[in-house]
């Protein structure tokens, strides 16, 4: 591998600088999922890895009434290891039980997934519906992003040299609430999506009507993609299926899938419609209390 | 060019103290420069799991971790799995049931496998598949593995009761 530096700062203010002052040839170390094998590969070539898991900030695993606060380091297994997170944010415990098999679950961050920022990625769509939003900190102070603006291409964001994600935050969960993520692959497990959906809805008290619902779609576009058209066609309608296929057509409609290895667009297109309702559905039972007939990976 | 460090580990219950570069896994650490050549390299880059070790008390693919991030952890290697001679219950459920041929695999399987009964001591089938499906086998087809490890989990709850 590279010959580079390594560093690993206990203050978010010496992590920062050492990331300012190297000027854009220092990358931020999570997991390493992701960062190790493009170092190995030569895809990227820092001089200097600032490791960034012993930075209080991002270690950060906190529910509360006002909400989730979710540090940009914490792996996979701590995430949906919290059985209050997964019935509460159970889109975002979907996402982290689908990344890699268990051993890369040990180390990939949900930050480092956002920050690698694939269009397939398999986090951000659930960051997305849940309404996350993006601390980042830098040597101007600190920001904050709502996830659906964070990427902007294939592998790139909206971070300025010397910025780092501190922590995704999400608001308290409504009452009559439920989300869901789910993937289509070809295998079982260990892939990457063809297409991917997440919902979340809220319910009225009867729960038999949507009051809103926000979804986002995976590997359709140059980036994770919030279909807002989608989810605003469901506000105020009730559950059935004719209220899914409006919202289904308006994901399809905002899609815009290349073909490649995996699909062709028009499968892929196919694939939005399929996935949503199932997706839909699933949510709307979460939110109603009843079980869900999932298993990852079927 | 960066210079090499210091780590200290304990690795298996004892404590390790050895010199790497940045640049360096600990799979390479492991193998190159403390000997543990148990641990084997597949494919390094995070999909075979013939690299799997525990940190910390989690399974982890050491092809994915730097050396230099072991300083301080707790590592378990294949090397630890056994108590002198005397095999596990994993280990002879996989030489019995014939859960192997090349070998390659193996360590990464069982290393997966002493994860999998910490966690979980009485698997189903599909729970074992899923637990293990961060490791490959280009030899045996799977079959005789996932029934090594329903037998090594009914040895280990026959020893236990
Ligand atoms: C075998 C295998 C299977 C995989 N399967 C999947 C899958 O099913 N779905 C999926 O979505 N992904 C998958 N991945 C990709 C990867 O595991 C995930 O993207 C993971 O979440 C990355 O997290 P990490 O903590 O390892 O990030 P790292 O590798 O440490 O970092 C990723 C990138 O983000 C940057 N970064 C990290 N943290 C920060 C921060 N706080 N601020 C700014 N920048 C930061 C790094 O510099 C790097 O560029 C897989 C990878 C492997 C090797
Ligand atoms: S060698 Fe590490 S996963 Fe293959
Ligand atoms: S026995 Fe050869 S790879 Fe598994």
């Amino acid at each position: 591998m590279r010959d580079f530096e390594y560093e690993a700062p206990t203050a978010l203010s010496a992590a920062i600088e050492l990331l300012a002052q190297a000027n854009g040839s220092a990358k931020p170390l999570a997991g390493g999922t992701d960062l190790i094998d493009h170092v190995r590969t030569g895809r990227l070539e820092p001089d200097l890895l600032v490791d960034v898991k012993k930075i209080d900030e991002l270690n950060v695993l906190e529910l509360n009434g006002d909400g989730l606060r979710l540090g940009a380091a914490v792996p996979c297994y701590r995430i949906y290891g919290t059985p209050e997170i997964s019935q509460q944010y159970a889109a975002l415990t979907d996402s982290c039980r689908i990344i890699g098999g268990i051993q890369i679950q040990s180390r990939a961050s949900v930050g480092g997934n956002l920050c690698n920022s694939g269009p397939a990625a398999d986090s951000t769509p659930s960051l997305i519906v849940l309404g996350g939003v993006c601390v980042i900190a830098g040597p101007n102070g600190t920001r904050e992003v709502p996830v659906e603006d964070f990427c902007i291409a294939p592998g790139k964001n909206v971070l300025e040299a010397g910025e780092l994600l501190v922590e995704v935050k999400f608001p308290a969960r409504a009452a009559n609430s439920g989300s869901h993520y789910r993937r289509f692959i070809p295998r079982n497990e260990m892939d990457i999506a063809v297409v991917s959906v997440g919902a979340s809805v809220v319910l009225d008290e009867s729960k038999e009507n949507f009051v809103s619902a926000r979804i986002a779609l995976g590997a359709v576009a140059a980036t994770p993609l919030f279909a807002q058209a989608a989810g605003d066609a469901l506000a105020g309608q009730p559950v059935n299926e004719e209220s899914i296929a409006k919202a289904a057509a308006a994901a399809k409609e905002i899609a815009t899938p290349i073909t490649d290895m995996r699909g062709t667009a028009e499968y892929r297109t196919h694939l939005v419609g399929v996935l949503i309702e199932r997706v839909i559905n699933a949510a709307v039972s979460q939110a109603r209390g009843e079980a869900i007939c999932y298993k990852p990976g079927h | 060019m960066a210079k090499k460090r210091v780590v200290t580990t304990t690795i298996n219950g004892d404590t390790h103290e050895f010199l790497c570069k940045p640049q360096q896994t600990l799979l390479e650490a492991l193998r190159d420069v403390l000997g543990l050549t148990g641990t084997k390299e597949g494919c390094s880059n995070g999909n075979c799991g013939a690299c799997t070790v525990q940190m910390n008390g989690r399974p982890v693919d050491s092809c994915l971790v730097l050396a230099v991030e072991a300083e301080g952890a707790n590592l378990k290697t294949i090397e630890g799995v056994a108590c002198g001679n005397h095999l596990d219950e994993v280990q002879s459920a996989f030489l019995e049931g014939a859960a192997l041929q090349c070998g390659i695999c193996t360590p990464g399987f069982i290393m997966q496998t002493e994860s999998l009964l910490e966690e979980n001591a009485t698997p189903s089938e599909e729970e074992i598949r899923f637990y293990l499906s961060g490791n490959l086998c280009r030899c045996t087809g799977y079959d005789k593995i996932v029934k090594a490890v329903q037998c090594a989990a009914e040895q280990r709850q026959a020893a236990n009761a």
